[in-house]
């Protein structure tokens, strides 16, 4: 592996900056975080993932220390923060609904944290400085909060947390509240500070592109458990559950019967009258075993003509979703069963090929698709 | 026509009930003792014409205002008025405070219940609840014995009819009008933003004195104005529970009305106390204003 690509996780000595370690937050009865155990890395921008009530939240309140775990121990470049008071942690959090202080201008908002630090009055003003640079807000410097638009007080929250160079940066939802374009600039905007500061960034979002799109790393979450946790190519490509597949993108799940063995490849009955799913198992399934194939609709090939593919099957077009840029359709199989197929729209509207109620083939290649438990 | 009616409603009551009795308290006040009734002259003779009308404001001077700079007793008053009224709103501050703090961080559930506690006393009469706290602090009263009892004191403490029994009085009276604004403020406050705090680097302590404070600030003014500004002229409280010693302006009121008769010099006295309320009503009043422009 060439010596550029980041991944501390694969590197058996790497230390990790925070452990989870059999985590277990309680509300009542209710566990919002349960039994969770994970690493995250130095310089990592790690993204939590998962629907809203899934305990993403919890956990970052644990790191900040807003909330103690009911069990197991939360550690910060290895030493054990349970007795470390939220203002005592080299933890910054940005607030879902950002807090700033109305009382202040964003100046002060962000002089805030370097005050309490009791540093010199021009080491201060140097870093607020600093800060209002790198998140563009120089010009609204002395305003009050409630005198600027929603994005520019995300950004001066995230140069409050920014200012004191913590060692890592919570942020929780913090684009919510933006719309779709200034949510995607300033994604990649984010991703250009974590790079800049060397932060190690821990981000919450329920949006999977988001979280695709900043991370290096994504978990995904759900009832306070973390299902999987990969890189984002990883987690779209290999999802480990059928939870992951549908949650991370779009995804054809068909439930089958596991067949005999042949070599690398498994054979999966699903239907009367349909031919078998060949796919390539990543891990064992007995024979008889339920099984769930998983792929992705970009890796379905639509088509007037019978392939040469082996894994193709006959279907009418029942609808087509056109996206500008792609055209996903919903083939209907003799079985009931829809398969969503995605085309690149590459080109005109008036050459492309099919439409309501055509007779058309489906088809794949025998690794293009995941073989799942549940 | 409509929107000029809508205008001057306002216009007509604050003449009714705010001008035209100043006007005429003022007129008092420039005129003559006199044993007659009413008790000063002149009076304004309305079926003598003009001529009566000119004879009448011949008869005004400003005798009883330059009486009020000779006699000490008079801006002495107005300065222990001043003081004690002073004093007895940071009282109510002090207590005041925690109280609507532990209310607004009180379980969603039991504020309306706390809210009805503050509010309750006002169901009764004012005049029985300030006796009863006579009966609390006299010197064969419930405190003395209790603390008697208790062993803590061997001698009982003498309270009422001091300083000290007018503050508490005025504490307790007034303790909901300081309760209420600031609640009213805290409970706006968003929990998160003392969370942001402790986040960037405050003890509880110092996040309660840089974001709760200041963000409760316009309730603490505006309940501050409450009691202060009704205290300068209290009259009840001093005259139950204060002593000989106990100096407000409200008392010197009274007693120039009643006592003395002397209702000219009694006028005076009431207009300059209107005088020295007006600025901190013009205070309060911007502070309400300015808490409008916040919330908008
Ligand atoms: N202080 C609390 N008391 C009781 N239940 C809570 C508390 N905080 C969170 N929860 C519950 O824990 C679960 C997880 O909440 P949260 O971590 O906020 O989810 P997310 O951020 O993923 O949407 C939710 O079901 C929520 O109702
Ligand atoms: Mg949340």
């Amino acid at each position: 592996m060439p010596q550029d690509v980041f991944a501390p996780w694969l590197d058996p000595d790497a230390n990790p900056i925070i452990q989870f370690k059999n985590v277990t937050k309680k509300f009542g009865d209710f566990a919002a975080v349960d039994d969770l155990t994970i690493d995250i890395y130095e310089r990592e921008f790690f993204a939590l993932l998962g629907p809203s009530g899934c305990g993403k939240t919890t956990m970052m309140r644990m790191l900040a220390g807003f909330e103690a775990p009911t069990e197991g121990h939360i550690l910060l470049s290895g030493q054990d923060m349970a007795p470390v008071p939220p203002n005592k942690r080299a933890v910054n959090m940005m607030f879902q609904s950002y807090a700033l202080f109305p009382h202040l201008s964003v100046w002060n908002n962000i002089a805030f944290g370097l005050r309490r630090n009791g540093l010199p009055k021009d080491e201060i003003a140097a870093r607020v400085d600093e800060m209002l640079r790198l998140t563009r807000l120089e010009k609204f410097a002395r305003r009050k909060p409630h005198q600027i638009s929603g994005g520019q007080r995300q950004r001066v929250a995230l140069a409050r947390s920014l200012a004191k160079a913590p060692k890592l940066l919570l942020l929780d939802e913090p684009l919510g509240a933006l719309d779709k374009k200034l949510r995607q600039e300033t994604q990649f905007e984010l991703m250009d500070i974590q790079e800049k500061t060397g932060t190690t960034f821990v981000i919450v979002t329920h949006d999977q592109e988001e979280a695709m799109t900043v991370a290096s790393r994504v978990a995904v979450m759900d009832h306070g458990k973390i299902v999987q946790v990969a890189t984002p190519p990883d987690i779209y490509e290999t999802p480990n559950s059928t939870y992951v597949a549908d949650f991370i993108g779009d995804v054809n799940l068909i439930e089958g019967k596991a067949g005999a063995m042949d070599g690398d490849k498994l054979a999966i009955s699903w239907g009367e009258g349909l031919a078998d799913i060949i796919g390539t198992p990543h891990t064992n399934f007995d024979k008889g075993q339920t099984v769930y194939f998983a792929i992705r609709p970009e890796k379905v090939t639509i088509t007037h003509d019978k392939p040469a593919n082996p894994i193709a099957f006959r279907g009418k077009v029942l609808d087509i979703a056109y996206l500008g840029n792609l055209s996903t359709y919903h083939v209907e199989l003799p079985n009931g069963q829809i398969i969503k197929a995605q085309t690149a729209n590459n080109r005109r509207i008036s050459r492309r090929g099919f439409t309501w109620e055509d007779k058309v083939w489906v088809s794949w290649t025998d690794t293009a698709g995941v073989l799942l438990e549940n | 026509m409509r929107r000029l009616i809508l205008i001057a409603v306002p216009y007509i009551w604050l003449l009714a009930l705010f001008l035209v009795p100043f006007i005429i308290v003022l007129k008092i006040a420039l005129s003559d003792a006199w044993l007659a009734i009413p008790p000063y002259v002149p009076t304004l003779d309305i079926s003598a014409g003009w001529a009566g009308f000119k004879d009448f404001l011949s008869g005004l001077d400003f005798e009883n205002f330059i009486f009020l700079t000779e006699d000490d007793l008079y801006w002495k008053a107005y300065l222990s008025s001043l003081k004690i009224a002073a004093i007895s709103t940071l009282f109510t501050l002090l207590v005041g405070y925690p109280i609507a703090y532990g209310m607004a961080k009180a379980p969603d559930e039991w504020r309306p219940t706390l809210l009805m506690l503050v509010i309750l006393p006002f169901w009764t009469s004012f005049l029985i609840r300030v006796y009863s706290w006579m009966g609390i602090l006299s010197q064969e009263g419930y405190l003395n014995q209790t603390l008697m009892s208790l062993g803590l004191i061997s001698e009982p403490l003498i309270i009422l009819n001091t300083n000290a029994a007018v503050y508490i009085g005025i504490v307790y009276t007034y303790l909901p009008f300081m309760i209420l604004p600031i609640y009213s403020a805290l409970e706006k406050l968003d929990a998160s933003l003392i969370e942001a705090a402790e986040d960037l680097g405050c003890s509880r302590l110092s996040a309660f004195w840089l974001v709760t404070i200041p963000l409760s600030k316009q309730g603490i003014i505006a309940g501050c104005f409450l009691v202060f500004i009704p205290t300068i002229g209290e009259f009840v409280i001093p005259s139950l529970l204060g002593g000989s010693q106990t100096l407000m302006i409200g008392k010197v009121l009274w007693e120039e009305f009643f006592s003395n008769r002397d209702w000219p010099v009694a006028s005076a006295v009431a207009v300059i106390l209107l005088l020295i309320l007006v600025i901190p009503i013009i205070l309060f009043q911007r502070n309400e204003q300015k808490q409008r422009e916040a919330n908008e």
